[in-house]
C-alpha cells in the first residue's frame, strides 16, 4: 500500500493540493483545485500510516464506494476518488460553515429551534435512505447546513449501502460507531435497518433540548449494552416545562424496538412539520423511566430479540409512504367522496405503516377580500377541518397515522402540489370533478396535479349511473400516473 | 475493456444466446467462458460450436467438471448429471470433444484469474459456499480478482489487507467497484441452469478500466429450453428445475 505524505503544491491525478484545512482522527482535508472544475474542492485523504487503526482504511473504502453513488442537496457532491493502489482520496464539494458540533456549548437550544434542526436532518435522512444508504453515524459532527437551509450529511465511513458489499460486516468484532448515539440493535450486529438512524437522531434531539445525553457517554460495551433494556429518563423529568409533543417525538425515536419508532424518516419530518397535530400517547405524559420489573423482563426474557432475515431497505421505505388525499368537502359530490374513500382504504389496507394527510383547499378570491367567517358567522377553516375528519372517520385509522390540513390558496392545484413537495408525499389521491361549470371555467385541478406532481397520482372518478354512461366507457375508472 | 463473463452454460442454447445478445448490446468487447459448456441441457453441439467460434475470435475459456467428464468417464457425478453426460458424449464430434479436453483449468490475464470452481485446487472441483471457501481460494492466488462459477448462485467475496472477509449477494444491474486495496472473488451465477430461485440467466460484465463489476439477469425462453430437454429423453427433472431456477 502506497504511503505518501501529501504536501501543498503536490499534484494528484490532476488536482493541485492547496492548504490543509482540517486534521481529523481518520483523515486530513485539503483544499485542491483542478483547471477544468470551477467549483471549490476539498480532498479527503485517509491516515493510513503504520500503527493507524485498520478501521480508517475500511471506512475510507466504504466512503469511496458510497459517495460517488449519492446525489442531491443533502450530501456533498463527489468529483473523484483515488485508490489505495496509489493515493487514496475522495474529492468532494466543501460545505461552508460549521457542523452542528459547534452548537454544543449553546445547549440546550430552544424547543422550536431544535425541532426545526431535527426536522431538516430527518428530511436529509429520508433522501439518503431513498438512495439505499443507512448513515450509521448520525451525530452533531456529521451534520452541516447549506446557506439555503438544507441539512447536509457528511462522513459515510460507517454507512451501509443496501446494494453494495458491506465491508464493515465482518471487519470488527465490536460494533463500530459513536457510542452515545448508537442504536441498540447495532449492538446486536444489525446493520440493515434504516430506523437505526432515527434512534441516533432521537439521541441528538434529546441532547439538544435537555443538554444531557440520554445514554451518557459510556464507551464500554457493558455501558452501551444497557440501552438494550434500560430506557432513558423522559425529558419531562429533567425539564418540567418540556412540551408533551416534543417528548412524544423524542421517546418514539428512542424506542428500543425499531418497529416502535417512526417507520420512515419522512414520517418523522412530517410529524415535526405539524407539531400541533402530533398524536400524544402515554409517551408524552411520562415523568419517569420504565419500572424495574419491565426493565428486568426486557433484560432477561426475550431480549435480544430474535433477528429477522436481511431486510430490504427499499421495501421497508415503500411500506411506510405518506399518502395525501385531496378532498373537496363543499363541491365534491357524495358519490365522488365515497369513491375516494374506497380507493384510499384500498391503498391503506396493504400498507400498515402508511400515514394519511387529508387536504382541503380553502379557495381565496383573486381580488375580493376574504373573510374567515361565512354568512352564518362560522369559522370556515375550522368547519373544513371538522369535515375532513368526518370523511376520514370510517377509515378507522389510528390518530397517529392521520392528519388534516386546510390550505388557503388562490390556485388549488398549486397548493396541493406545493404541499406534496414540501412534505415529501409519496402518493396523491385526488377526485376528478365531473362536468361541472367550475371545471369548465377554471380547468381541471386533478389534471394539473397529475401532470405536474413528482410522485404517483391516482385520479378517482365516481361510478356513473348506467343511463348516463356512454357505450364505450367503464363504470369506474382510475388513472394511475407515475410522473 | 469491457468483458462479459459466462459460467455454467450447460448446453442451454436459449439462455446462452440471450446472454450473448444482451452482452453485445451493452458493448462487451471480449467474452470469458468459465466452463461447463455441456451437461444438463439439450443443445451441446450448438453450445460447444459457439464456444469454439468465440475462442477463435479471441474469447478465453477454461474447463469445467462436466466438460472434463466427457473425456474422463471416471469423473463422479449424480445419476441425472451422469445420464446427461452419457447422452452428450454421443452427440459431440471428435473435434468438439478435443476442444473441451484441451481447455486449461485456469487462465490468468493481467491481474485477473479465471477458473471454473475455485483457485486453491482447481481439479478438485470444490464449491465456494461461504467466506471460508472463498478465503481459501483468494489466499491461493495473487490475482486482484478471481472469476469462477460452478455453484450456480451469484456471490461476491472480498478479503481485506488484514485477511478479513466480506460476502455479498449482488444486486443485478448495480455496478460494484472492485477496490484495489483488497482481493476479490466473483462467483458468477449460471447462464444455463440458475439455482438461486430466479429462472433468468445469470452472467456478469467487468470493466477493466473502472474495475466495475455488474451482475446481469437475462430472461430467456425457458419453456423452449425445457421442451428441448424433454424431447431428447433427458431426465425430466432437468427441465422442471429450469422453470423455477432451482
Amino acid at each position: 500500500m502506497a504511503k505518501h505524505s501529501v504536501q501543498p503544491g503536490a499534484v494528484i491525478d490532476g488536482f493541485t493540493v492547496g492548504e490543509c484545512v482540517h486534521t481529523g482522527g481518520m483523515a486530513t482535508l485539503w483544499s485542491v483545485t483542478r483547471p477544468d472544475i470551477a467549483a471549490p474542492l476539498l480532498m479527503k485523504i485517509p491516515r493510513v500510516s503504520e500503527g493507524e487503526d485498520p478501521a480508517a482504511i475500511v471506512s475510507f473504502e466504504m466512503e469511496q464506494m458510497i459517495l460517488p453513488r449519492l446525489s442531491g442537496p443533502h450530501v456533498p457532491a463527489c468529483y473523484a476518488t483515488g485508490d489505495f493502489a496509489r493515493q487514496a482520496y475522495v474529492v468532494i464539494e466543501p460545505i461552508p460553515g460549521q457542523t452542528l458540533y459547534s452548537r454544543l456549548n449553546q445547549l440546550p437550544l430552544s424547543y422550536e429551534e431544535a425541532g426545526v434542526i431535527v426536522g431538516k436532518v430527518a428530511v436529509a435522512l429520508a433522501d439518503l435512505h431513498r438512495q439505499n444508504v443507512i448513515h450509521h453515524d448520525i451525530k452533531p459532527s456529521s451534520i452541516m447546513f447549506r446557506p439555503s437551509g438544507e441539512a447536509v450529511l457528511i462522513d459515510f465511513g460507517l454507512s451501509h449501502h443496501n446494494q453494495l458489499p458491506d465491508l464493515l460486516q465482518e471487519e470488527f468484532r465490536l460494533p463500530y460507531g459513536t457510542a452515545p448515539y448508537m442504536a441498540p440493535e447495532r449492538l446486536l450486529g444489525v446493520r440493515d435497518d434504516p430506523r437505526s438512524d432515527l434512534f441516533s437522531l432521537g439521541v441528538l434531539l434529546y441532547f439538544f433540548t435537555t443538554g444531557v445525553r440520554p445514554f451518557g457517554e459510556s464507551e464500554t460495551i457493558r455501558g452501551m449494552r444497557r440501552r438494550l433494556w434500560r430506557d432513558p429518563y423522559p425529558p419531562r423529568k429533567l425539564k418540567p416545562n418540556y412540551p408533551p409533543w416534543l417528548q412524544e417525538v423524542v421517546l418514539r425515536c428512542l424506542e428500543i424496538e425499531p418497529v416502535w419508532r417512526y417507520p420512515t424518516a419522512s414520517q418523522l419530518a412530517f410529524e415535526l412539520a405539524y407539531p400541533d397535530q402530533i398524536k400524544l400517547t402515554a409517551r408524552s405524559e411520562r415523568l419517569d423511566r420504565d419500572p424495574i420489573s419491565t426493565v428486568w423482563r426486557r433484560r432477561f426474557n426475550g431480549n435480544p430479540a430474535p433477528r429477522r432475515g436481511k431486510s430490504d431497505l427499499a421495501a421497508q421505505l415503500a411500506s411506510g409512504p405518506i399518502v395525501a388525499i385531496a378532498l373537496d368537502t363543499t363541491e365534491g359530490s357524495l358519490a365522488l367522496n365515497e369513491a375516494l374513500r374506497v380507493s384510499t382504504a384500498r391503498i391503506l389496507s396493504t400498507l400498515p405503516s402508511a400515514r394519511l394527510a387529508c387536504l382541503n383547499v380553502l379557495k381565496l378570491g383573486r381580488v375580493t377580500l376574504d373573510r374567515t367567517l361565512d354568512e352564518q358567522g362560522n369559522n370556515k377553516h375550522i368547519d373544513r377541518l371538522v369535515a375532513l375528519r368526518h370523511w376520514a372517520a370510517p377509515l378507522k385509522l389510528d390518530e397517529s397515522r392521520l392528519t388534516v390540513h386546510v390550505l388557503a390558496a388562490v390556485d388549488p392545484a398549486t397548493a396541493i402540489l406545493e404541499f406534496a413537495q414540501a412534505n415529501h408525499v409519496d402518493h396523491i389521491v385526488i377526485g376528478a370533478r365531473q362536468n361541472s361549470l367550475v371545471r369548465t371555467l377554471l380547468g381541471s385541478v386533478s389534471a394539473k396535479v397529475a401532470a405536474e406532481a413528482q410522485c404517483s397520482v391516482t385520479v378517482v372518478r365516481p361510478p356513473r349511473m348506467a343511463s348516463l354512461q356512454p357505450p364505450d366507457s367503464v363504470s369506474q375508472k382510475q388513472e394511475q400516473a407515475n410522473i | 475493456m469491457l468483458l462479459a463473463v459466462f459460467a455454467d452454460i450447460h448446453a442451454n442454447r436459449q439462455a446462452f444466446g440471450a446472454c450473448l445478445d444482451f452482452a453485445r448490446g451493452r458493448g462487451a468487447e471480449r467474452m470469458i467462458l468459465l466452463g461447463d459448456f455441456v451437461g444438463y441441457g439439450a443443445d451441446p453441439e450448438w453450445t460447444v460450436e459457439m464456444a469454439m467460434s468465440l475462442v477463435d475470435g479471441g474469447a478465453l475459456a477454461v474447463r469445467g467438471n462436466h466438460d472434463n467428464a466427457i473425456g474422463t468417464p471416471t469423473e463422479s457425478m449424480n445419476a441425472e448429471a451422469q445420464a446427461a453426460i452419457e447422452w452428450t458424449r454421443g452427440r459431440l464430434s471428435a473435434a468438439q470433444r478435443r476442444f473441451l479436453a484441451d481447455l486449461p483449468l485456469t487462465l490468468q490475464e493481467d491481474d485477473r484469474l479465471y477458473v471454473h470452481s475455485e483457485a486453491s485446487n482447481p481439479s478438485r472441483w470444490r464449491y465456494v459456499q461461504n467466506t471460508s471457501d472463498a478465503g481459501r481460494s483468494i489466499l491461493a492466488t495473487s490475482a486482484h480478482a478471481t472469476f469462477c462459477g460452478h455453484i450456480h448462485r451469484p456471490a461476491l467475496y472480498s478479503m481485506s489487507s488484514t485477511a478479513k472477509m466480506t460476502s455479498f449477494v449482488p444486486t443485478p444491474d448495480v455496478p460494484v467497484k472492485l477496490l484495489s486495496g483488497r482481493q476479490w472473488l466473483a462467483v458468477l451465477g449460471s447462464v444455463g441452469q440458475p439455482r438461486d430461485g430466479d429462472a433468468a440467466a445469470s452472467f456478469a460484465m467487468f470493466d477493466t478500466g473502472t474495475k466495475e463489476l455488474t451482475y446481469c439477469r437475462v430472461p430467456y425462453d425457458v419453456e423452449r429450453a425445457a421442451q428441448r430437454i424433454r424431447e431428447n429423453g433427458l431426465p425430466h427433472w432437468l427441465a422442471d428445475r429450469l422453470l423455477v431456477g432451482r
